[in-house]
């Protein structure tokens, strides 16, 4: 399949150390992709490869081919911050800046050098609308972003990389820091989110991956051990690694 | 006796450590507070005392300039203007400031967010001297460098407010620069990692975040700054030419409170206009640290995030 994101045989070395021993994996340009496995396999690495966010550790070696439409991302000539707009990012933990609910959405629109507040204001708009927070915070936009809840916070940080309009989102374990009802929020979004968007998500939740996910990976020890289908994956494991992991036996 | 009642009602050798360690901790405490509490009833009771014994007008205090505190006016009363020396005070503490922070700020970037593990120790060295020379060392490049320098590309005699200023500049400069750097540090990276994940430059993430989200560590930074350049005395009497007038302008001989105090208490007997007179200067300076004290208390509280 012409895969939107496709990478082949990534390496990645944090000094002598390989993190990741030949990924080879690609995603269409919509869908969830569940990424899942033990803690250190490698899947909130790769997943940072994607956005080129392994770049600010010192000491990273990574070789391979990753490509986002078309375009290999580790050539001499991408751009990483023009890459960034296109490839959003949400982090474990909520990360809202201390600035009002409004900056923070806006703030990858102001980056770019947006000015027109219309354009701006209506962007926020339906950046929140998107990310299920509208209601909960529109009567207030100049509040502090910091005094919501975690659930809240998680969102506000969803709309502002809905805000910029970029192409791929990338999620590590957005809902692990949550409580269920924010994380089951937070997944009847992303629900609404696959049509135009590909989201890769790493998950430490497995009921997770299987509710909301189209395909699902597993990785272990650096190496991707299986992909396809979450149906498939969930149901008839191909790899015993797999069904040990998903039945419980190890991780 | 059961030998384990006897155990438990008895106090251990270590609950009657606990009990020696509070008590020296809290007498401690009280002396420290103590010694406060006595300087400031001291100051103040010399320093109100030109009001009362010596019937001067605290309006002339704060609002005239005729600094001679030995001399009757018109009016009778003692000539205790010292708005020269309060001008004088605060332009030197304000123009410092006001060339110091630029630089402390851009030094503090580098050497939280540019420099490498070595630069970054070299200059923690270089800060951490310049806290160390005396301030009579400053005085003298000061007289010997500053005034000279002022002279020359400024005009005037070389002595004067934009002289202090810039001796002080050089001495509030590492003050300002190490609390910023604490501030920043103090600023989580978290933000930094979500500012560059969504398109951001290094520039515009250290511009639009980390320096936001540190802006009242910043600003408790200058405060503290100030709080320095304006209780300096020696560094500043030996370049500002000490004329108790009121100063015409920027390179003029002038004077601040605590020039003149260094200046004029070995001159004064205990208990005459002239030495109280002093006291109501120093009482100033106690309560201006007082007020960038609580200044730095309230910008803590407010900028919490």
């Amino acid at each position: 399949m012409g895969d939107y994101i496709s990478t082949r045989n990534v390496h990645l070395y944090y000094g002598e150390n390989e993190a990741l021993k030949g990924i080879d994996l690609g995603f269409p340009d919509n869908g969830i992709h569940a990424l899942i496995g033990p803690s250190g396999c490698g899947k909130s690495t790769y997943l940072r490869c994607l956005n080129r966010m392994n770049d600010l550790i010192p000491d990273v070696k990574i070789t391979g081919n990753i490509e986002i439409g078309g375009s290999n991302i580790y050539s001499p000539k991408t751009d990483t911050v023009e890459l960034r707009r296109q490839v959003g990012m949400v982090f474990q933990q909520p990360n809202p800046f201390p600035f009002s609910i409004y900056d923070n959405v806006s703030y990858g629109l102001k980056l770019s050098g947006k000015k027109d507040k219309e354009f701006i204001d209506e962007r926020v708009e339906t950046s929140l609308k998107q990310a299920a927070v509208w209601d909960e915070v529109k009567d207030d936009l100049s509040k502090s972003a910091l005094s919501l809840s975690g659930g809240q916070q998680q969102r506000i940080c969803i709309a502002r990389v809905l805000a910029v309009k970029p192409s791929v989102i990338l999620l590590d374990e957005p809902t692990s820091a949550l409580d269920p009802v924010s994380s089951n929020l937070i997944e009847e979004m992303l629900l609404t989110l696959r049509e135009k968007y590909a989201c890769v998500m790493v998950t430490h939740n497995l009921q997770q991956a299987s509710r909301i996910s189209d395909t699902t990976s597993f990785f272990l020890t650096g190496q991707l051990i299986e992909t396809g289908r979450t149906k498939d994956i969930f149901v008839e494991p191909q790899q015993k690694e797999t069904d040990d992991y998903l039945s419980g036996r190890f991780g | 006796m059961d030998p384990i009642k006897k155990k438990i009602q008895n106090k251990s050798k270590e609950t009657r450590q606990e009990l020696i360690g509070k008590i020296l901790s809290y007498s401690s405490i009280l002396l420290i507070v103590l010694v406060v509490l006595s300087i400031f009833i001291f100051v103040a009771s010399k320093g109100i005392a030109t009001f009362t014994q010596n019937n001067a007008s605290l309006k002339d205090f704060f609002f005239s300039t005729d600094w001679s505190p030995t001399a009757v006016g018109k009016d009778g009363r003692p000539l205790v203007g010292a708005l020269p020396m309060i001008t004088g005070s605060f332009g030197v503490t304000l123009l410092a400031v006001l060339f110091a922070t630029p630089f402390a700020i851009g030094t503090a970037l580098y050497m939280t967010e540019i420099a490498s593990k070595k630069g970054r120790n070299f200059l923690q060295i270089v800060t951490e001297l310049l806290v160390g020379i005396p301030s009579v060392v400053y005085g003298f490049i000061g007289l010997n460098v500053v005034v000279p320098f002022v002279r020359e590309h400024f005009g005037g005699s070389g002595y004067g407010i934009l002289s202090g200023a810039f001796v002080l500049f050089v001495m509030v400069l590492p003050t300002v620069t190490s609390l910023t750097v604490d501030s920043l540090r103090a600023v989580p990276s978290h933000y930094k990692s979500a500012s560059l994940a969504l398109g951001a430059t290094e520039w515009q993430t250290i511009y639009k975040v980390t320096l936001r989200a540190a802006l009242p560590g910043i600003l408790t930074a200058v405060i503290f700054g100030m709080a320095r350049a304006f209780g300096e005395a020696l560094a500043v009497q030996m370049v500002i030419g000490n004329a108790t007038l009121m100063p015409k302008g920027l390179l003029s001989a002038s004077s601040t409170l605590t020039s003149v105090l260094t200046m004029g208490i070995g001159n004064t007997v205990m208990g005459t206009v002239g030495n109280n007179a002093l006291w109501s200067l120093a009482l100033v300076l106690l309560v201006m640290s007082l007020v960038f004290n609580l200044l730095v208390k309230w910008i803590g509280r407010k900028g919490r995030f």
